[in-house]
């Protein structure tokens, strides 16, 4: 993993702390957590969708202060773990904070990123599935599909002047976006999620999975998956990288998918109705 | 080691004729090691008179193991009197605050400030530590062993396990068997279920082979549905927890502030004769304020 200022690195997990989470799950959290008797699977359910909230919670579970031997990459588990009504004061404390506003100084579309982070969970989960079967967990898929480009939100909230520019420079000169941020911001958002879920001890196989979602440097199941996932996610018009490639003609399709891009898509069956889902959870009433 | 029940009631104190044989108290419990180490779970209300009878013994030195925050665990805190006597020592222990970030330190802290108590922490006059402790950690105290379990309410609420000399005891602080979230017909059904039988298996093995196990014994079975998820426990569970994990004797406690004595009695009598032919050589009581057991 690459290197960034000790200054830069204090910048970005301040802001990850300070960070509100997303409008409709802000919504949706307060409405439930006003029952008392709200059942916990719809909270879990609208919690494993906000990346940031997810972020928040794993952060804490996976903290040193818990002391884990094996480190949680679930909301579910970490209902059992914390108990379901802590993680539901937690969900509620992180929802009183405010809600992600849909514009930003930085003009990234918010809405966007999380449709594109909610279908790459889901593709990443279903490849693992059908193309990885005994060898990952299909929970660890999808949190690497829905935090793999997390790096980019933190760019958002807290460089904002500087992500502009690298989103109008990738623009403009039909750059890669991560090549763009690395030109103007000196990181890109591959390595800067990646540093914060090491700082935060998130379990490795996760942490290189976002360090490497754009060319993985270790073939694991786990970040071909995830890979692949980003890249049909991209085709379908729901990767939040602007208009320009991430790189895919950097890479080949890995040998397990069998090389066709397109006939993996076929074997995924249906996809509507999951994106459909994705698009109505990130369409909260925040301005 | 030796324990005596200083306060068994849940919730809120309950005094009148009603309780009187069992006692309106809130959650203590008195723990001496075999070096007469004073150990002291919970500070509800029971720790007031807790405090009367060590004035006698002055000046003391004391451990304070809170399981959880709730006001029934912490509100006789501020009225243990040998806080105010200079020369003893009183440490308190307990988790972080997930949610806060905050240390024990806070079970004071919000207790004493001045609209809601007179006396600021400043002017008691007994060294006062606190000291949060990690989930699984074990701490010598005299020639205690004292093991932090994190168990299942709505706040991070710890079991303590007390070991001297070969004997042991398990108090729950209050918990909530775990239970499955989804219903059967969910994806999620099965993982999560796996996810509770992993978690159950790491609590038992905290518990395991107690001489006393202490346990949050709220509700019965009949009550518990309407008030699943609010962190109690009901008698059946606590039975078969007993059972499991294979304690000699268990101590039903916070009863509900509601439960008369007498209404107490029948419940337990009924609980009892439904598992008459399944407890075997496991010892069940109703915990009462007074009663006391050397191990």
């Amino acid at each position: 993993m690459g290197q960034i200022s000790v200054e830069l690195d204090k910048r970005l997990n301040s802001a990850v702390e300070s960070m509100p989470a997303f409008p409709k799950s802000v919504q949706r959290i307060l409405e439930l957590t006003r029952d008392i008797n709200c059942r916990p699977k719809d909270l879990v359910a609208v919690i494993e969708k906000d990346p940031v909230i997810t972020i928040k919670v794993l952060k804490i579970v996976n903290s040193a202060y818990y002391g884990l031997p094996n480190k949680i990459t679930s909301i579910n588990q970490s209902a059992v773990f914390l108990g379901v009504n802590t993680l539901k004061n937690l969900a509620l404390s992180f929802s009183t904070t405010g809600m992600l506003p849909k514009k930003n100084d930085a003009g990234f579309d918010i809405q966007h990123y999380l449709i594109s982070s909610l279908v790459t969970a889901n593709l990443v989960r279903s490849l693992g599935a059908q193309f990885a079967p005994g060898e990952i967990d299909p929970t660890d898929c999808y949190i690497a599909g829905l935090l793999h480009d997390f790096g980019k939100v933190v760019f958002a909230q807290c460089m904002s002047a500087e992500f502009n520019q690298a989103l109008a420079l990738s623009a403009s000169d039909n750059l890669p976006l991560h090549k763009a941020e690395e030109a103007i911001i000196g990181a890109d958002h591959t390595l800067v999620g990646a540093m914060l879920a090491k700082r935060w001890q998130f379990p490795d196989s996760l942490v290189d999975c976002i360090a490497g979602h754009h060319g993985p440097k270790y073939p694991t199941p786990l970040a071909e998956c995830l890979l692949v996932g980003d890249l049909i996610a991209e085709g379908l018009g729901y990767d939040s990288k602007g208009n320009v490639s991430a790189g895919a003609d950097e890479q080949t399709v890995p040998k397990r998918f069998g090389g066709d891009l397109d006939a993996v898509v076929a074997a995924l069956g249906d996809l509507s109705k999951m994106i459909e889902e994705a698009k109505i959870f990130s369409q909260g009433e925040g301005s | 080691m030796k324990f005596k029940f200083w306060g068994v009631r849940g919730s809120i104190p309950s005094p009148g004729p009603r309780t009187a044989r069992y006692g309106g108290n809130t959650t203590c419990i008195e723990v001496r090691s075999d070096n007469g180490t004073l150990i002291i779970l919970d500070g509800g209300t029971g720790i007031f008179a807790l405090a009367q009878s060590l004035l006698r013994e002055l000046p003391i030195s004391a451990n304070i193991f809170i399981s959880h925050s709730h006001w029934d665990h912490i509100h006789g805190l501020p009225f243990f009197i040998p806080l105010f006597i200079p020369g003893n020592t009183v440490r308190l222990h307990g988790a972080i605050d997930p949610v806060t970030g905050s240390g024990v330190e806070q079970v004071m802290a919000v207790q004493l400030q001045y609209s809601y108590f007179p006396v600021r922490e400043a002017e008691m006059k007994a060294a006062i530590e606190y000291r949060s402790l990690s989930i699984g950690q074990s701490l010598e105290v005299g020639d205690a062993k004292v093991t932090t379990t994190l168990l299942n309410h709505p706040v991070i609420d710890f079991g303590y396990r007390i070991e001297c000399n070969g004997k042991s005891l398990f108090f729950t602080g209050d918990h909530e068997p775990y239970y499955n979230i989804y219903d059967p017909e969910d994806e999620d059904f099965a993982e999560y279920q796996t996810l509770i039988e992993e978690k159950q298996s790491s609590v038992d093995l905290a518990m395991r082979g107690v001489d006393a196990l202490i346990v949050d014994t709220s509700y019965t079975r009949e009550e518990y549905p309407a008030k699943k998820g609010w962190g109690h426990g009901y008698y059946d569970a606590s039975i078969a927890m007993a059972l499991r994990v294979g304690a000699k004797r268990l101590y039903c406690t916070h009863h509900e502030p509601t439960r008369g004595d007498d209404e107490l009695e029948k419940v337990f009598a009924d609980v009892m004769a439904r598992h008459a032919s399944l407890i075997g050589d496991l010892q069940v009581y109703l915990a009462h304020e007074g009663l006391e057991l050397e191990l």
